[in-house]
Order: C-alpha cells, then structure tokens, then sequence
C-alpha cells in the first residue's frame, strides 16, 4: 500500500536527492507518495518537522545537533537518517570587495584557502560583514573553521548576518553585507546578478563537509521503522542516480521548475557539473565534485561528523563539550543507515567514527563489501578532529 | 505589581500590523513596537529589548531571529527561545495559525499565555481571509479555462455556448475528471496545434 510522506525543503540545488527520490520514481518504487513542500525559512522548516506537520526534511546538518543540544528552541528531538549532500556550499565577495582584493594583486583562483582568507582579511577592513543562511549551518561552521585559522577571532571579529540563500543576492546588492557563504544556486545568482564574484567552493576549506541530512522525528524514526527504511532506501538511490554524470542535465531541467528552485537550469547545472562562472565578466573555474551526493560514501552519517557539530556548537555558546559530543553522535543514525540500505548495495564503513581531517588522498578503507574507497576529508589548515579526544 | 510586557511584532504589511496591535491591545496591556523593516532585523529588536517578538511564520525573516537565539552576551538578555518548551500545544497551535513568537526566557507561561491566544486568533483570521482569497482567485482562473474551451468547442464544432458546456461535463463525467481538467486539456492541445 502507498503511504504519502511529505518532505519538507528549502530552494537549493542540493534538496536534489528528494526532488529526484519523487520525480524519476525511487519512492514510488518503495510504495512512498512523497509530497514535497517549500518551506519559507529555514526554521519554520525545523517546526514544521518538530510539529508534526511534515514527516521529512530537507535539513541543515547542524539543525538536529543544535536541537539535541537545546539550542535554537526546537520543540522534538531530531535525527538525521542519512547525509543528503556533502559540500555544495560557495563563498563570495561584493564586487566593490573582489575589485580591492584585486588590485591588492589576489587571483581568483577558487581553490586556494590560506591566500584567499588573508586577501579578504586584508581588503575588508574591520570586521566584514559577512552573510550566512542560518546560525547553524555548515556555512557558519566553515566561515569560523577558516577565518579563524588565519587569526581572525570568530565569530567576534566579523559580523555575522543571517539571510535566507534566496535573499542572499538582494542583500549584497543592497550593500548588506560584503560577504557570503551559501548554497548553490544563489552564490551564482549573485554572480549573474552582477553583484558579487565566487572567491572559494566550501570544499576548499574543508573537503568533506557534511551539508544536508535527511531529518526525520526521533520518535517518527523509533516509531515507523518500515517508512524509514523505505524512505532511506528511495533517497539513497536518488543519489545514486544523481552521481551519474549522464543524468546532469534532466536533473538541472527537474529542478528547475516552479515548485522546487525555480531558477535556470543552466545555473543548476553549473554546481552539479563543477563548473563554475565566477564574476559578471564571465570567467570560469572548475572545481571537480563541487557537491557529492553518493561517491566515497557521503551519504554515510558519521557520527564523527555529528561530534565535530556538537563539539563547536558546544565551544561558541558555552556547553561542556564532551556532553554536546556525545548527545551530537547520537543523533546522526549509522544504526540505521547500516541496517537499512546494506542490502541495496550501500557501502558500509568498518567504523561508524573516523578522523575528521586525516585524509588527505582517496584512500581504500576496510568496509563490509572491502571496496570503499573514502575520498579526501582534509582541512585547508591540515586540522585533525579527533572524536574521542577532548581537550 | 510587575513591569509591563513589551512585544515587537515583525510586520511589513501596515495594515496588517494594525490589526494585530488593536487585537493585543484588546487582550492586555502591553507595550507594543511594530517592526516592519527588514533591514537589521536582529540589531532592530535587541535595541528594543523586548519580552516577546511576533513574527509571520511565512517570513523569510524569520530566521533572522534565530540570531537572537544565541545572543547570549553579559549586557544582553537570557536567550530567546521559540515560545515555550513546555506547553507544546500552544507552540502547536501558533504555527498552524502561522505566528511564530520568541520569548525571553524566564518569563512566566501565565504572562505570555494572554498574548499568545490574542495573536493566535488574529492570525487565524488572516489565514482564512488568505485561504477564501486563493479559493476566490482560483475559481475566476477556472472561470477563464472553462471559457476559452468553450469557445474553442463553439468556434469547431459549430456549437452554442451551452452545448458547448454540455460537452465539456459529459466528457468529464465520462472519463471522471473535473470540468477543468477536461478544459485545461483542450485549451493546451488547441495551443499545441494552432
């Protein structure tokens, strides 16, 4: 029998593995009826999936972890099923700002973290002002985890704004902020807006950062183990569909629609092809694997990732940390994630923590099929989060 | 005798936060600060310190406020937090009338409750006034569909206007479909041929 699930989500490119789970039938083909509904704000979203309201959602990585924390006032406990998406985030200037770090000699080169952090730092002045879409999100984790490796006290010296991604152009334009971190396709949006220019894909600060989960209720999870099982599944194949290089160009023109982005598909496809336009004058730079939505295991929740959430959630509002660490892990299923999709053919790591940080190259790990070969999680500065440690 | 609650309700639309200052005067006393830039949202409402913030919960804003959340500076007030973690049918409640509101913490439920229920009402209201709009709009698009068909119909088949309706219903009663659909789907392929 079908059951209608309803997911809820925000305009991005990377609410992909949902909108294709629906579209190309991965659902249906777990007897799911998966509505999706747009949710205005990122936490209304998060109280619509507390409330009851909607049973799935679309979520920030950070969201579940700052709720088990008790931060952000979220009304139920929430678990993150599976990553969604890893990377996908883009930070970008003003283009009065990229002009200064221009002429100060700076190159665009999207890739390099140290010279363009120092090149904005220099250019920008005291405290710049700098947009993010939510106060927990992975774009205020990777703007703190890279200006403050450079010295800048964060998130003190800068000034943080939030603004919603689609707004995120409109309030550069209106000379808000100098700055952003944001999800595709609104860095681009900026871009052919004229109003800003691409400085650096997020994978640059941190090469393997988790972005969205799939959330659901922790007491919907305990509840209907079955839906959950159906739902992982669909999303899961989803993204397996999506790392198809071949099903680019449907899933940009899928997106594109009115009900989900609605915004060009040529601009969706710049994301999911790596292959960025980085200022008004039309220059372009690559970025292979600009967001991953299946290879090297992304969609695996590592609870190392959660405790890496929890541990600098815990570390900016003042939480004993070993605390947050521990209710963070439990909130990213690898329970679940292994006993629901092994037998889809879901690669399954030996361990369900790992060093955040200490791979440099793809590397060949042991997992229960002994193919999985994990792809590179370093920091720009070469940090290493160790999970069991706390210091 | 304790201080008078103050509250900063969120609203671009003027009329609209009219109504709902008029609505909160009518449930208490209170003072009452109506925002309706959305320019430093943030910066706007810690310089009026209030108890409670009222905002949409369809603004996009709103997540604006989630900073508030974590202001927790030694000049600053007590975290604010969604309503009131313990009574969840209330928090229930508010959002499905599409209101949501930050409370400062430590203000007792008893003081907020008034509030609450005044701005609650008065949302509902604006929801159903805005659901008997789209019920509206969506009826003269209907409207518009079920007259070009007809048109079509007439102008093709020779037939008067009522036949031409006769037609349309028959064909949708036959295949179990609305009127519309069954209009929609000639105006569409009208369009595809000509």
């Amino acid at each position: 029998m079908t059951v209608q699930l309803t997911a809820g989500f925000i305009p991005l490119l990377d609410v992909a593995p949902l909108v294709i789970a629906r579209e190309i039938g991965f659902a249906e083909e777990e007897g799911l009826d998966l509505q999706l509904q747009r949710a205005p704000s990122w936490s209304t979203l998060r109280d619509m999936l507390a409330l009851g309201q909607i049973e799935v959602a679309h979520m920030l990585s950070p969201v579940p972890v700052a709720s088990a924390l008790g931060l952000g006032g979220s009304a139920a406990q929430l678990d993150a099923l599976s990553v969604l998406s890893v990377n996908g985030n883009v930070i970008g200037v003003s283009r009065d700002l990229a002009k200064r770090m221009k002429d100060a000699g700076f190159g665009f080169d999207f890739a390099d973290a140290f010279a363009a952090g120092k090149a904005l730092i220099a250019a920008s002045g005291d405290k710049p002002r700098i947009g993010v879409p939510f106060p927990f999100s992975m774009h205020a984790e990777l703007l703190y985890h890279w200006l403050g490796a450079l010295g800048v006290k964060a998130p003190q010296d800068l000034q943080v704004k939030t603004v919603p991604p689609p707004l995120m152009a409109q309030a550069m334009a209106a000379g808000e902020i100098d700055a952003f971190c944001v999800g595709e396709p609104w860095g681009s949006i900026a871009v052919e807006n004229g109003v800003g220019e691409l400085l650096l894909p997020g994978s640059a600060i941190w090469s393997f950062a988790p972005e969205k989960v799939l959330a659901v209720r922790h007491e919907w999870a305990t509840k209907e183990p079955d839906l959950c099982r159906r739902l992982m599944r669909a999303t899961w194949r989803a993204g397996r569909w999506l790392s198809n290089i071949e099903n680019r160009m449907m899933a940009s023109e899928i997106l594109a629609r009115p009900e989900y982005v609605d915004v060009e598909a040529g601009i969706l496809e710049r994301a999911l092809s790596g292959r960025l336009v980085i200022s008004p004058s039309g220059d372009i730079r690559r970025q292979a694997e600009y967001v991953r939505f299946f290879a090297g295991a992304a969609t695996f929740p590592w609870r190392s990732q959660a405790a890496f959430i929890g541990s600098r959630l815990a570390a900016r509002t003042g939480l004993d940390r070993a605390q947050a660490m521990d209710a963070a892990r439990m909130v990213f299923r690898a329970d679940l994630y292994r006993r629901n999709l092994a037998d889809v053919g879901a690669e399954m790591p030996g361990a369900s923590e790992k060093l955040e940080g200490a791979i440099a190259h793809p590397t060949a790990v042991s997992s229960v099929s002994g193919k999985l070969i994990l792809a590179p999680d370093s920091f720009f500065d070469g940090s290493i989060f160790d999970p069991s440690a706390i210091s | 005798m304790p201080k008078k609650i103050s509250i900063v309700v969120v609203e671009k639309d003027r009329d609209r936060a009219l109504l709902i200052v008029d609505s909160l005067h009518e449930a208490g006393d209170f003072d009452i600060f109506v925002i309706s830039e959305e320019t430093g949202l943030a910066r706007r409402i810690q310089e009026r310190n209030p108890d409670i913030v009222l905002i949409d919960v369809t603004s996009p804003s709103r997540d604006m406020l989630e900073e508030l959340a974590l202001a927790s500076g030694p000049l600053e007030r007590p975290v604010a937090m969604f309503v009131d973690k313990s009574d969840n049918s209330l928090t229930k409640a508010a959002i499905e009338a599409g209101v949501s509101a930050y409370v400062v913490d430590g203000l007792r439920s008893d003081r907020i409750r008034p509030v609450l229920d005044a701005a609650i009402a008065r949302f509902h209201m604006f929801q159903q006034i805005r659901a008997e709009l789209d019920a509206t709009r969506r009826a003269l698009e209907e409207r518009k569909v079920i007259d070009r068909a007809k048109g079509l119909l007439m102008k093709a088949r020779g037939l008067d206007e009522d036949a031409a309706y006769a037609l349309l219903r028959k064909t949708a009663m036959d295949q179990g479909r609305k009127v519309v659909d069954v209009a929609e789907a000639l105006v569409t392929a009208a369009g595809l041929l000509s």
